[in-house]
C-alpha cells in the first residue's frame, strides 16, 4: 500500500507543490513585508506561498487517510509514453535550434513524430517532414518575413 | 438612444472592408478549429495572438473573437458526424446529434445546430449590447478595494466550477498567481523569483504560458489518446441540410431556452459554455412532453445545447469588457490581447476605445450571419478537414506554436520556457488539475496584487477596509460562501456533477 501511495499522482504533485510553496514563502521572507508606503514585495507571495503549502498538505493528508483507495489516482505512466516521448522529442528539437536552425530541427521532429510515434513508413515520414518544414519556411520566413531561429546553415 | 447611436458607430467600424475581412478570417478559422477535435479556441487564439501584434486593435479583436465564437459553431459538426465533440461545449450535442445522423438525419441535425447557434448567438449579442452599458456605468463607482474583491469573487467562481477537486483548482490558481509574480515588482523594482536569469526580469510572457498550457499540452494529450473515429456520410446540398417544418416547430422552446440559459451562465465567471449546454439540455428534457425520447435523436436535444453554447459568448463578454474580469481561458487570452494593444477593458472602455468596444459588438452581429452562411452550405467542405491525417496536423500545431512564441521576443530562452509550460499543461491534465484557474490567476495576478497593495496603502495596512465598504464586503462574503459551499453535501454533489459533465 505504501509503495502504491508514493506512485500516486496526487501525493507526488502534492509533495512537489508543498516544496514549491515553501520555497516561495522562504524567498518572500527576504523581501520587505511592509514598507513606508504600505505592503512590500514580500507581502503577496508570503500569503499565496503559505496557501500552496497548506492546500497541498491537505491534499496529501487526505490521500494518505484514504490509504487503500490510493491506487484510484495512480497514473499509468506506460500509457503516457507517447505524450512524454513527443514532448522529449520537441525539447530536443528546441535544443537543436541553435546549431541547426528551426527548419532542419522542425523537419527532424516531424520525421520522429510520424515514424516513431505514429508508426508510419519511413518514406512517408521523410516526405511529410520535408513538406511541412518547407511549407513553414516558405510561409513564415520568406512570404511573411517572420524571424525564425537560424542555425549554422543560415536558415 | 445612446446605445443605438453607439451601435451604429460600431457598425461603421465593423463594416470597414478590412474589418469584415478579419471577421471572416476569424469565423472561418474558428469553424475549422471547432471541427478539429483536440484543438480548442483558447489554444488557437494564443497561437495566433503574436501574429496580430501589429494589427489595428479593432481588426485584431474582431478576428480573435471570431475564432472564439466560430469554434462553437464548428464544434457541433464533429459531434454529429463522428460522435466525438470538436469542443467541450459540444459534448452534449453528441447524445442526440449522433443518433440523428445514424438514422440518416445528419443533414437536418447539422442544420438545426447552425440555426440554433445563429438564433442564440444573435440573442447573446443583443443582450450584451443592452446590458454592457449599465454594468459599466455601475462599475465606475469601483475603487481598488472593490476591484480586489471583484477579482476574488471571479476567481472563486472559476475555482468552484473548474474541476471536481476544489483543492486542485485552488492550487492551480495559486500557481498562476506565482507565475504572475515572476519578474520585477513594479512598486519597488525588487526582482522576484527570477533565479538569477536576466531574461526573467521582465516577467514571463503570457503568450508562453497560454500556448504551452493549451496548444502544446493539447497536442501531447491528443497524441497520447491516439483516438481515431469513423466519419459518418456527410450530406451534400443545402436542401439536405435544412430541417423539416415539424423539426423546427419542435425546437421552438429549445431555441429560447438555449439563448436565455446560455447568456445567463455566460455572464458568470467559471460557468462557461459546457455547463450552459448541459443545463439547457437538462431543462429541455425536463419540460419536454416526451423526455424518454431524449438520447434517441430528437432535434430539441441538438438545438438547446448548441444554442446555449453560442449565447454564452455574449454573456462571457459582459464581465470581460465592462469589468476587465475574464470568466474563462479564452476570454483571459482576449483580455491579454486587449492589454497588449493598449486597450484597457473595464468601465471606461466604451469611452476610451469606442471603436474597439462597439466595433467588436457590431462585428458579432455580422459574424453570426457569416457563420450561418459558412456552416449551412459549406458543412460538407469543412467536414473534409477531418480527413487530414493527425500525423500532419500535430507537428503543424507544434510548429505554429514555436513560430508564434519566437516572433514575440526572438529569444530561444522563451521557446525553452514554452516547452516547460507544455509539459506543465500536459501533467496538469493527467493529474486532473484544471488549467483555467492557472491561466486566470496568471492574467489577474498582477492586477490583483496591485489592487490589494493600493487598498492597504489607502488604509495604512488596515484589513478592515475591505469589510467597511459595503460592495467589497458583499463580494468578499459571497466569494467565501462560494468556496465553502462544497461543504454542504447537496451543493457539492451538484457541483461535482456539473464539472464532471464539463470535463
Amino acid at each position: 500500500m505504501g509503495k502504491a501511495l508514493w506512485r500516486d499522482g496526487d501525493v507526488i504533485s502534492g509533495a512537489v507543490l508543498s516544496a514549491l510553496g515553501l520555497y516561495i514563502f522562504l524567498q518572500a521572507q527576504q523581501w520587505n513585508y511592509t514598507g513606508p508606503d504600505g505592503p512590500g514585495p514580500g507581502f503577496f507571495p508570503t500569503w499565496y506561498g503559505l496557501g500552496i503549502v497548506a492546500l497541498s498538505l491537505v491534499m496529501v493528508g487526505h490521500k494518505i487517510r484514504k490509504g487503500a483507495l490510493a491506487q484510484e489516482g495512480a497514473i499509468d505512466w506506460r500509457a503516457a509514453g507517447r505524450g512524454l516521448g513527443t514532448w522529449a522529442a520537441f525539447t530536443v528539437s528546441v535544443a537543436l535550434y541553435k546549431p541547426l536552425g528551426f527548419t532542419v530541427s522542425f523537419a527532424l521532429l516531424t520525421c520522429f513524430i510520424v515514424a516513431v510515434i505514429f508508426r508510419r513508413p519511413l518514406l512517408t515520414a521523410l516526405l511529410t517532414a520535408v513538406g511541412i518544414a518547407a511549407a513553414f519556411h516558405l510561409t513564415f520566413a520568406v512570404a511573411l518575413d517572420v524571424a525564425l531561429p537560424t542555425g549554422v546553415l543560415g536558415f | 438612444m445612446e446605445i443605438a447611436t453607439s451601435l451604429l458607430h460600431g457598425f461603421a467600424v465593423a463594416l470597414a472592408p478590412a474589418n469584415i475581412f478579419w471577421c471572416f478570417v476569424g469565423c472561418f478559422l474558428g469553424t475549422v478549429v471547432g471541427i478539429l477535435p483536440g484543438l480548442g479556441p483558447a489554444a488557437t487564439i494564443a497561437m495566433l495572438l503574436p501574429l496580430t501584434y501589429n494589427m489595428n486593435p479593432a481588426g485584431g479583436i474582431i478576428m480573435l473573437c471570431g475564432i472564439y465564437y466560430g469554434a462553437k459553431y464548428g464544434g457541433s459538426t464533429t459531434s454529429i458526424l463522428l460522435n466525438m465533440p470538436g469542443e467541450s461545449s459540444s459534448v452534449v450535442t453528441c447524445i442526440d446529434g449522433y443518433q440523428m445522423a445514424r438514422r440518416g438525419r445528419a443533414g437536418p441535425a447539422l442544420g438545426i445546430a447552425a440555426i440554433a447557434s445563429f438564433i442564440a448567438g444573435t440573442f447573446g449579442v443583443i443582450a450584451l449590447t443592452l446590458i454592457a452599458p449599465p454594468v459599466a456605468a455601475f462599475a465606475l463607482s469601483f475603487s481598488a478595494p472593490e476591484y480586489f474583491a471583484l477579482m476574488c469573487l471571479g476567481l472563486s467562481l472559476v475555482v468552484l466550477l473548474a474541476g471536481s477537486s476544489l483543492i486542485k483548482a485552488l492550487l492551480s490558481m495559486l500557481l498562476g498567481l506565482w507565475l504572475a509574480s515572476i519578474g520585477t515588482d513594479l512598486f519597488t523594482a525588487q526582482a522576484r523569483f527570477t533565479f538569477g536569469q536576466a531574461s526573467l526580469l521582465g516577467g514571463v510572457d503570457f503568450m508562453l504560458v497560454a500556448i504551452g498550457v493549451f496548444a502544446i499540452a493539447e497536442v501531447l494529450s491528443s497524441i497520447e489518446a491516439g483516438e481515431e473515429a469513423q466519419l459518418l456520410p456527410v450530406p451534400s446540398g443545402l436542401r439536405n441540410l435544412l430541417p423539416s417544418l415539424e423539426e423546427l416547430k419542435a425546437c421552438r422552446f429549445a431555441f429560447l431556452n438555449g439563448s436565455v440559459t446560455g447568456f445567463l451562465l455566460g455572464v458568470l465567471p467559471g460557468a462557461g459554455a459546457t455547463i450552459a449546454s448541459f443545463i439547457s439540455y437538462g431543462i429541455e428534457k425536463a419540460v419536454s412532453r416526451h423526455p424518454e425520447k431524449f438520447g434517441t435523436g430528437v432535434p430539441e436535444g441538438v438545438a438547446a445545447p448548441e444554442g446555449a453554447n453560442n449565447a454564452d459568448t455574449g454573456g462571457a463578454l459582459v464581465p470581460l469588457l465592462t469589468l476587465g474580469i475574464p470568466g474563462g481561458s479564452s476570454t483571459a487570452i482576449l483580455l491579454s490581447a486587449l492589454i497588449i494593444w493598449g486597450v484597457r477593458p473595464g468601465p471606461l472602455m466604451m469611452q476610451e476605445s469606442p471603436d474597439v468596444f462597439w466595433g467588436l459588438v457590431a462585428s458579432m452581429y455580422i459574424g453570426n450571419v457569416i457563420l450561418l452562411l459558412l456552416n449551412l452550405p459549406l458543412v460538407p467542405l469543412f467536414a473534409q478537414i477531418l480527413r487530414v491525417p493527425v500525423y500532419i496536423l500535430y507537428p503543424g500545431i507544434l510548429g505554429i506554436s514555436v513560430v508564434g512564441a519566437y516572433s514575440v521576443s526572438g529569444r530561444l530562452f522563451d521557446i525553452a520556457l514554452l516547452a516547460g509550460f507544455g509539459l506543465l499543461g500536459w501533467l496538469m491534465g493527467k493529474l486532473k488539475y484544471p488549467a483555467a484557474p492557472l491561466i486566470l490567476g496568471f492574467v489577474l495576478g498582477g492586477a490583483m496584487e496591485r489592487a490589494l497593495r493600493q487598498s492597504l496603502t489607502m488604509s495604512q495596512g488596515d484589513m478592515s477596509l475591505f469589510l467597511s465598504r459595503p460592495l467589497s464586503a458583499c463580494m468578499l462574503a459571497l466569494a467565501v460562501l462560494l468556496l465553502l459551499s462544497p461543504l454542504a453535501g447537496r451543493v457539492n454533489r451538484w457541483r461535482v456533477r456539473a464539472v464532471t459533465e464539463n470535463g
